[in-house]
């Protein structure tokens, strides 16, 4: 419905999260370098690129996931709306409140119910009142298309479930929180080919609710699935750049960069 | 815009964001200082658990080492008020009692650890339960069955009787370890060496014990660490002995017998004593755990 | 498995290559003689224990354990104070051991620096190698007098009012013997602890941190919850250890046999009853020392099979399936 008009490079809502000259080192080696691009509002943009070339990397550093490493900086703007990502005012623990993430393998709380598990990153934020928590619930698993399927055995294990819907539920936890940013790192990586369409299908239907950042390293599915598309390389020395970025059906299309084009024609990676 | 078709369903998702965010600020400085407090107190405890460990080990190694001479570890007992004297007697009763028990539990171990990686029905799980339950046994009750079985069957408390209790100790443990490194072999390993033919206890023999190998010297090395330092069992068995006896179907001293019986007696040169035999045990234990774990690392390396 | 191939001309090189060429047949026969020579060793403990108690039982009753006055001169054996006593000093130790043993597990496992943990991982591993006669020594030599001029004074003026330290100051007695235990079970209890609390996979943690947990909300709702059943067992572990230690406790704990009054009291437990009245035992107080062994068995025993339990019902409810199965 939008593509005519991504086609043409309008975004459709404003910037959610603008990454500028975002530069990871892990002990002073760079693992990305130099990235810079905006993820708007009501889109689904993609990180595509063969392995090694620090999609996730990238990824993780929008949450500041990095933080945990004391080995790793982050240089360059991270923006979540007005926020400054990696401004001292600002708190990581909070941010990934605004920032959710969807991680490779389905990750739920294994000694939580599925309840417990959607409502869990809100009781981490201090949300007590019983009736936002269930609201929240309800609506998370409602959008992640779970709802229909555990609302009868909501205190069941979260294990109950299959490897599709755990994933699934591992997106209503995120959703839950409402957050303005859903990060996700191969969501279906760990998947079967039916899981992962239903995941696919769920990730077109999330963009009016969520902005949504995912990494994949199939083609196919960053077709299937983005609006845009940011295209990481592996430069010589090892450092992640990005080569491309724009409208998903124009990159796949016609490239701008031959490097572009050598990877979407399967040359490499 | 194309968004405004979805405004009013938006809508009551970006209130509740605002819901949460707000409920999320408003507690961030409580759970903050919740975490601080919380991983402080962390801290703490780790001080406090260090603090006596760190305290057991200097104190016998300060008032340990000024006891160690050359008479130390040559001269066996002599009685108080007399200078000199060591405790060779106890060297030589503790290295008897563990060469026996040893000799005696590593055969029976291995063999058992085999015997039930293996096997797993009805028999395999009963030696388990029997192994999970010796393991879980307070000491002092296997002493009184060295006592009952050995002590009392011979009419006189021996090192041999000492060496059948910490055997019953030490076979339950190499049986474990014994049972999950090999149980650790790569099947193909097994089954390579049974298609071309080879019997079951060449294979063991061959194949399978010398690629657990690590795991068993480790597993027998930290069950005569386990021996060596247990000192209940031989209170009833052996009964101590001040003169050197290499006899082992005679009483015996050991480490930890000189260790437990000066140290309630109110002559600070026995007090002494009991200090340096603490060291000469818990050097002799780690060595044993030290050196059991950088064998296991060597043979490890050596695999591949 | 049990075709003959011995007889076949190719395969007599592997037969030949085996020095412990035994028949399979014979091979496993000897493996299962061997496993039967040990059941039949752990029968003849449990056995033998039960026949030398039995004149204790048989002269003085079953109510013999619970009665409260050990006077072997006049044929009063009593068992109550020492089982009282055993419970007593190992729940002293479990109430300082649990938390500090889980605070510092914590610790050493996700907030010390990483180039650190696995030295003090193994130097713990190590101090858990101690023979618990050292443990008594210095607790006897070192720690009793500090427990007799500061912790006791201390704790009576401070907590004086709960009348749980009455009595004089005298250094060794339960108080001094439940903290020797602690000190002995703590690093059996941080080593286990801390595995199982470093297993719990990074991908939970990492989940938890995304959604915007604290630090300590991660160990808290994640880390604890996922490792509570290797903790339940390493905390029932170093309650095993301690209802059954018997030289650190007998050096530290005044071996009184009477009921205590108050934490500082003297008193005895099972193991230490039986090494201190061993030696000039006979007759029926010799059978009542068996039977205070049995009955220290069968708390020992009944202590790790409530251990496998609940290891066992909390593996089955949460997601490790394949874990329920394995303790099954």
């Amino acid at each position: 419905m939008n593509t005519a008009e991504v086609l043409v490079d309008k975004p459709v809502g404003e910037p959610a999260m603008q990454l500028q000259d975002v530069t990871v080192a892990f002990a002073g080696r760079k693992a990305v370098r130099n990235v810079s691009f905006d993820a708007h509002e009501g889109e689904i943009t993609a990180l595509i690129g063969p392995s090694g070339s620090g999609k996730t990397t990238l990824l993780r550093a929008l949450n500041r996931m990095h933080d945990t490493v004391r080995s790793a900086s982050v240089t360059g703007s991270v923006k979540l709306g007005p926020t400054d990502v990696y401004a001292n005012s600002t708190d990581a623990t909070l941010l990934r409140s605004r920032v959710g993430m969807v991680f490779q393998r389905p990750n739920p709380f294994p000694t939580m119910s599925i309840y417990e598990n959607t409502v869990a990153g809100l009781k981490f934020n201090g949300v007590r009142k019983k009736a936002l928590l269930d609201e929240a619930a309800e609506s998370a698993l409602i959008a992640a298309a779970l709802w229909d399927s555990v609302r009868d055995r909501l205190k069941a294990h979260a294990s109950t479930l299959s490897g599709g819907e755990q994933q699934r539920l591992c997106i209503a936890r995120a959703l839950a929180v409402e957050p303005e940013v859903l990060l996700m790192d191969e969501p279906t990586s760990a998947l079967d080919p039916i899981a992962t369409k239903r995941i696919e299908e769920l990730v077109g239907e999330l963009k009016h609710r969520v902005t949504i950042i995912i990494v994949t390293h199939n083609m196919q599915q960053a077709m299937r699935v983005s609006d845009r598309c940011a295209f990481l390389l592996m430069a010589e020395d090892k450092a992640g750049e990005l080569i491309e970025f724009g409208p998903t059906a124009r990159l796949f299309s016609e490239p701008s960069d031959p490097r572009t084009l050598d990877y979407v024609n399967g040359r490499f990676g | 815009m194309t968004t405004l078709a979805f405004d009013t369903s938006i809508d009551p998702i970006l209130e509740r964001r605002r819901r949460i965010q707000s409920e999320a600020a408003a507690s961030l400085g409580r759970r903050k200082v919740y975490s601080r407090i919380a991983l402080g107190i962390c801290w703490v405890f780790l001080g406090i658990a260090v603090v006596p460990l760190i305290a057991v080990v200097a104190y016998v190694v300060i008032k340990g080492l000024p006891a160690w001479n050359v008479d130390f570890f040559t001269k066996s007992t002599v009685p108080e008020g007399i200078p000199g004297g060591g405790v060779w007697n106890a060297i030589v009763g503790t290295a008897i009692i563990g060469a026996v028990a040893t000799a005696a539990s590593v055969p029976i171990g291995l063999l058992c650890g085999l015997f039930l990686a293996e096997s797993d029905g009805r028999i395999a799980a009963a030696i388990r339960f029997s192994a999970d339950v010796m393991t879980g046994v307070p000491s002092i009750t296997i002493g009184i069955f060295g006592y009952i079985a050995i002590v009392k069957n011979t009419g006189h408390f021996s090192g041999l009787a000492g060496a059948f209790a910490i055997g019953i100790i030490m076979v339950p443990i190499i049986m474990r370890a014994g049972e999950t490194a090999i149980r650790g072999v790569p099947l193909h390993l097994n089954e390579a060496a049974l298609a071309l033919g080879a019997r079951r206890a060449t294979v063991a023999g061959r194949v399978v014990i010398p690629a657990a190998l690590p795991g068993i010297i480790t597993g027998v090395l930290l069950a005569v660490a386990r021996g060596l330092g247990e000192t209940a069992p031989l209170l009833l068995t052996i009964f101590g002995n001040q003169f050197l006896q290499w006899n082992p179907t005679k009483p015996i001293e050991a480490l930890p017998l000189v260790i437990y019986n000066n140290s309630s007696q109110p002559y600070a040169d026995l007090i002494q004593v009991a200090w340096g035999a603490a060291l000469l045990l818990v050097v002799v234990v780690l060595v044993l755990s030290i050196g059991s774990r950088v064998l296991a690392h060597v043979l490890q390396r050596e695999k591949r | 498995m049990a075709v003959n191939t011995a007889e076949s001309p190719l395969l007599g090189g592997a037969r030949r290559g085996g020095r412990l060429a035994l028949p399979n047949s014979v091979y496993r026969a000897l493996l299962a003689v061997v496993a039967a020579v040990f059941v039949g060793l752990v029968a003849w403990f449990l056995i033998s224990l039960i026949v030398q108690a039995k004149p204790a039982f048989s002269t003085l009753g079953f109510s013999w354990i619970v009665q409260k006055v050990w006077n072997p001169s006049h044929n009063q054996f009593g068992l109550l104070p020492f089982i009282l006593g055993t419970i007593e000093t190992t729940a002293i130790a479990l109430v300082l051991a649990v938390p500090i043993g889980l605070g510092t597990a914590l610790a050493l496992a996700y907030l010390v620096p990483h180039r650190l943990r696995p030295g003090l991982s193994t130097a713990v591993e190590l101090l858990a190698a101690v023979p618990s006669v050292v443990y008594g020594l210095w607790g006897l030599i070192v720690l009793a007098p500090l427990c007799r001029e500061y912790l006791e004074p201390f704790l009576s003026s401070a907590f004086g009012w709960t009348g749980l330290f009455n009595g004089p100051n005298q250094g060794v007695g339960l108080l001094l013997a439940g903290i020797i235990l602690f000190v002995m079970i703590l690093p059996t209890m941080v080593a286990i602890s801390r595995d199982v609390l470093a297993v719990v996979p990074e991908e939970q943690v990492e989940g938890a941190t995304a959604l915007g947990a604290t630090r300590w909300q991660v160990l808290r709702k994640v880390v604890v919850p996922g490792a509570r059943t290797g903790l339940l067992g390493a905390f029932t572990l170093a309650t095993g250890r301690a209802l059954g230690e018997t030289v650190a406790v007998a050096l530290v704990i005044g071996n009184s046999p009477f009921i205590a009054h108050s934490i500082k009291s003297p008193a005895a437990t099972l193991p230490s009853l039986i090494v201190n009245n061993f030696g000039e035992a006979t007759g029926t107080e010799l059978s009542a020392l068996f039977g205070a062994g049995l009955v220290l068995l069968v708390i020992g025993v009944a202590v790790n099979a409530l251990a496998r339990v609940l290891v066992r019902s909390t593996a089955r409810d949460s997601t490790a399936s394949a874990a329920s199965v394995a303790v099954a």
